[in-house]
């Protein structure tokens, strides 16, 4: 299929930037978006310019480095799949594409594509952990059965690849999606009750500093999670968050 | 070695090991050091030194007298108590010595994360690195399916010995026994390590820690997080890593890409960095160095490596002097998604853990497989008595659970014989419907359901299923647009792991002192073949349980160098290297893509050192490498600029390695004339084509050296001695 790609080109953070148009053709329906945007930077290389830049690595939906606004929505269209995992069969040939960067107060762009969003490592830094040293010797991985429908609650929370997707979907760029999945995480576990309150308070006040928005319960975040983070999280963490300040 | 070898004064060994005249005395007095009196002072030769500085204390060693020039560090005594005995002699550094120490770890998987969070717990100050924009996201991320622990929570008879036995089995008896014992000594703390973190492993109705098999064994022993065991687990360390972050013990410098190491008067004492986004070259100092940068199986291009997964961290110290060893033992994994086309940019694994309850075939009849080829057929129009369960019937002990390297070769096996099942012929089966049916009748029997209503059957089985591998089957189902819970997966093998690596001691030490290696960046645990859910358990166990503790032994020498100048000549050279390599690498105002020697690196890698090589093919790899290497560098094209972002750049330097690597890799794999575990030499194999050892002549680890950009490097054996397990010829019938 032949397509027209509407791209976000930007030099650097200091420069402004802007869409630029490319066509690009004989796409197949089995390649991955990415492999789509490999073969329009070969063309570009082979005729002098620079490659449209773009975060990416293990190209299997799981380490979060994916992150393109794909024709308005982040991810793209499927639900519940990563930028890597979408396939040129979802379109049509003809299609005019749609490729940004993910937005965000608190996301400024490196180039192009690329996106800086080391301050969700910030927010992690602040609380996201239980204070346990490598000592060898904690108890038995068995003394403390965890019933399964909290273990797996916990899991469901804990499978967030903190790419971003909840903040560029949200109007408001708010992080509590991404927020609320660790602290629901550690809230499931009672290895995370210790410190539930310390915990909650820092990530959050950190949140905060970043710049990023509050939540006005749009569920866009969810919609366009690609590891289908329920909303209920952010309401763990409002609960988490007004525990923290009554007791 | 070293004949005419330059004799030193003490005085100079004193300053070169940061000590007194008098401590030298006393090594020399007490037989630690040995000197020569030449004109009545003592003398050490250079070589001593080396061999001092590398902390020889072994008396078990068998290399003394095969030539090997450096010392394992093997404790010697029963090999249960070699690694505590070890730990009870090493030596330690004060925690007010650690204030004034610091460490670099290159890497944050979960080698890398592990090792800098513990290293900082324990005081020392720590710069972490990693080349993605946040450690969290380094690819032991990816992994799937589980890590293995002899915690024996089965109660099916598992044990230390047990998970050892078969770590030294499944690789072939090609790996040291001592460091392979220690391994398993440590896993069972590594769950409990990852559980006190809050880790999510899958647990069962009771809320007790669940278990799945992996192949190569008999038992249960590998613990998992559905299908994201690897993200489990690399989250946890993470927040271990973050939380030292947050008390100011560890630097983290994301967007960094090592780009040379630093070796001061012998001992590596900093790396040259590249700032990924702003493109400046940084000069980084330390007491040591720890390389934990993942393996090479991107040397192939397409494998089921992240696409920066790279050598280039290993291979810089390399050329500075560490021993690179086994570089031609690569995992090929038998379950990926097959190639789609020449497009493909990367390639998929899908769990061993399916092989738990999926069976591998293939039709019984060529034209069968012809008509399947032509779209003409629906593989589940093929009844049972036209499969081939060609595992099953091969080795029915193991069936589909047979190790990698053996489930990888019998796919080939049959994909050459004609019985490929996709348009390229290149594929096999991989089949849950009779798993479908077990669970569902099990699950209508327990629930008191018909057990004799089919389609209720299949929906129960589909739910456990579902339950079990649920996000695997998405991600095929998104990259094949098949559904794997009506017909059956389609897989082929595809380079996945590199057993090979830097060489370390019993230390974790390389040959460079002070620079250690640990992860899969390291040769030491998986001989010629890794058993599944081992690379997670190794990486742990080096990063929360071994370097911890044996990087003191090097570092209570180093207590009173203070902080490390960056302003020596060395680093002044190290980084104008790195300036001029950039330079050259970036003249061309066009020519080729880097991918595009990539990929022609990738091909020849697959033809002729994939599955299996031969004599012919392995030379010819070796010259068409050469050249290919040499086209690079006088033709490869990276536009835009070197001091800002610049991925193309960043894959010049990853390329510009794989090149000299894959010669390494081919020189190695012709050096060793026999098959073992993932290197099958196909002059080598027994009539019915299983792989040939020969434990006469082969019984050691290939250890490399580094000897000029024009010489051929020089190959140094570390003889593996088998004290506790009797060499025998694997079997899985
Ligand atoms: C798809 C897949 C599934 C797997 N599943 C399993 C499994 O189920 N069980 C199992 O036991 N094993 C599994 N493995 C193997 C296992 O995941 C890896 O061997 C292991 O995670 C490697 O960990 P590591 O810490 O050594 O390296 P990695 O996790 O690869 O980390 C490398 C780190 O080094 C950094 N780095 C590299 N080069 C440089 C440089 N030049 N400068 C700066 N930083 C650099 C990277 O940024 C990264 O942080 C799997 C592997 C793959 C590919
Ligand atoms: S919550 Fe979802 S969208 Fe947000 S960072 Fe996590 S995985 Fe991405
Ligand atoms: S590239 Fe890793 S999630 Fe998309």
């Amino acid at each position: 299929m032949d397509l027209q790609l509407k791209i976000w080109r930007q030099k650097n953070k200091l420069n402004k930037g802007e869409i630029k148009n490319y066509s690009i053709k004989n796409i197949e329906p089995d390649m991955s978006f990415l492999e789509m945007l490999d073969i329009l930077n070969q063309g570009l290389i082979s005729s002098g310019e620079e490659p449209v830049a773009f975060d990416h690595d293990c190209r299997e939906g799981i380490c979060g480095a994916c992150s393109l606004v794909i024709n308005g929505a982040p991810h793209g269209p499927d639900k519940g799949t990563t930028t890597c995992q979408l396939h040129m069969r979802r379109f049509n040939d003809g299609d005019t594409i749609y490729i940004e960067p993910f937005r965000g107060n608190s996301f400024p762009v490196i180039k192009d594509l690329v996106v800086d969003r080391s301050a969700f490592d910030r927010i992690q830094q602040a609380g996201g952990y239980v204070s346990v040293n490598t000592s060898g010797n904690t108890v038995d991985a068995n003394a403390t059965p965890i019933p399964k429908p909290d273990a797996d609650k916990a899991f469901e929370a804990a499978a967030c690849i903190g790419c971003g997707a909840c903040v560029a979907a949200c109007k408001n760029s708010s992080a509590m999606l991404f927020v609320g999945a660790k602290v629901s995480q550690y809230a499931h576990l009672p290895q995370g009750k210790v410190e539930a309150k310390e915990r909650v308070t820092n990530m959050v006040k950190q949140m905060d500093k970043e710049g990023f928005g509050n939540c006005t319960n749009t569920g866009a975040c969810e919609a366009h999670c690609p590891k289908e983070i329920s909303v209920e999280n952010i309401a763990n963490l409002n609960r988490e968050y007004l525990l923290s300040k009554i007791k | 070695m070293e004949n005419k070898a330059k004799m030193l004064s003490i005085k100079v060994v004193a300053e070169t090991l940061n000590v007194s005249q008098k401590t030298i005395r006393r090594h020399i007095n007490s037989g630690k050091i040995n000197s020569v009196k030449l004109g009545g002072v003592h003398r050490i030769s250079e070589s001593e030194l080396k061999r001092f500085m590398a902390g020889e204390v072994v008396d078990s060693n068998a290399n003394k007298d095969s030539g090997f020039p450096l010392s394992n560090k093997v404790p010697s005594g029963p090999l249960e108590n070699k690694w505590s005995k070890h730990k009870g002699n090493i030596n330690l550094v004060s925690p007010a010595n650690k204030r004034n120490i610091d460490i670099i770890v290159v890497g944050t998987g979960l080698a890398g994360a592990s090792a800098s969070a513990t290293l900082a717990e324990l005081g020392y100050n720590v710069k972490s690195f990693c080349f993605q924009d946040s450690p969290r996201r380094a690819h032991s991320i990816a992994a799937q399916g589980g890590i293995n622990a002899a915690k024996n929570y089965q109660g099916d008879g598992d044990s230390n010995y047990r998970l050892f036995y078969d770590t030294i089995k499944g690789g072939d008896y090609r790996s040291r026994e001592a460091n392979v014992y220690r391994l398993a000594e440590v896993s069972a703390n590594i769950i409990d390590q990852c559980v006190a973190q809050g880790v999510p492993f899958a647990r069962d109705y009771g809320g007790l820690l669940d278990n799945r098999s992996f192949g190569g064994v008999l038992v249960s022993r590998t613990f998992y997080a559905k299908g994201q065991t690897g993200q489990q687990l690399l989250l946890g360390a993470y927040s271990a890593l973050n939380r030292q972050i947050n008390r100011g013990k560890v630097d983290m410098y994301s967007r960094h890409e090592m780009m040379e190491l630093v070796v001061v008067k012998g001992k590596a004492r900093g790396i040259i960095t590249r700032n990924l986004v702003n493109g400046k070259i940084e000069r980084h100092g330390a007491h040591a160095v720890v390389i934990a940068s993942g393996g090479y199986g991107n040397v192939f291009y397409l494998s089921t490596n992240a696409m920066g997964s790279n050598v280039t961290a290993g291979w810089k110290i390399y050329k500075k002097g560490a021993f690179f060893a086994n570089p031609c033992y690569t995992q090929i994994h038998p379950t990926c998604i097959p190639v789609s086309g020449e497009h493909q940019s990367k390639l998929t694994l899908m769990s061993e853990s399916l092989r738990n309850d999926g069976r591998i075939w293939v039709p019984k009849k060529l034209e069968d497989a012809d008509k399947i080829r032509k779209n003409q057929m629906k593989p589940t129009e093929i009844t049972e008595e036209n499969r081939d369960y060609y595992l099953e019937r091969r080795y029915p002990a193991f069936g589909n659970l047979v190790p990698r390297d053996v489930a990888s070769r019998a796919a080939k096996e049959r994909c050459d014989a004609g019985y490929g099942v996709n348009k390229t012929g290149q594929a096999v089966y991989l089949d849950f419907s009779s798993a479908i049916i077990r669970y569902g009748k099990e699950k209508a029997t327990s629930t008191g359901q018909d057990t004799n209503n089919i389609d209720l059957i299949k929906k129960l089985g589909k739910e456990i299923i579902k339950a079990k591998y649920g996000n695997l089957f998405q991600m095929y189902e998104k990259i094949a647009d098949e559904n794997p819970y009506e017909t059956p997966m389609k897989i082929f093998p595809a380079v996945h792991y590199t057993m090979g690596g830097v060489w370390v001691d019993y230390n974790l030490m390389t040959s460079i002192p002070g620079c250690f290696a640990i992860g899969e960046a390291n040769f030491s645990d998986h001989g010629a073949n890794r058993l599944g859910a081992s690379a997670l358990m190794q990486g742990l166990a080096d990063g929360y349980f071994v370097l911890p503790y044996t990087i003191g032994d090097y570092l209570a020498n180093d207590i009173k160098t203070g902080s490390i100048s960056i302003e020596s000549k060395e680093f002044v050279e190290a980084e104008n290297a790195v300036n001029n390599f950039i330079e050259k690498i970036t003249k061309n105002k066009s020519g080729n893509s880097v991918d595009y020697y990539h990929r022609k690196l990738g091909k020849i890698m697959w033809d002729k050192c994939g599955m299996s090589r031969n004599q012919k093919g392995l030379k010819e790899a070796i010259k068409e490498i050469k050249e290919l290497r040499k086209d690079f560098h006088n033709n490869v094209f990276v536009p835009g600029f070197s001091n800002g972002y610049n991925e193309e750049l960043a894959k010049a330097g990853r390329v510009a390695d794989f090149l000299e690597l894959g010669e390494l890799f081919a020189i190695d794999a012709l050096s060793r004339e026999e098959s073992c575990g993932g290197h099958f030499r196909e002059e080598h194999q027994t009539k019915e084509g299983e792989a040939l050892r020969n434990d006469k002549d082969y019984t050691y680890a290939s250890c490399w050296e580094f000897m000029g950009e024009q010489n051929h490097p020089k190959l140094n054996k570390e003889h593996l001695n088998f004290e506790f397990i009797e060499l025998k010829s694997r079997s899985y019938k």
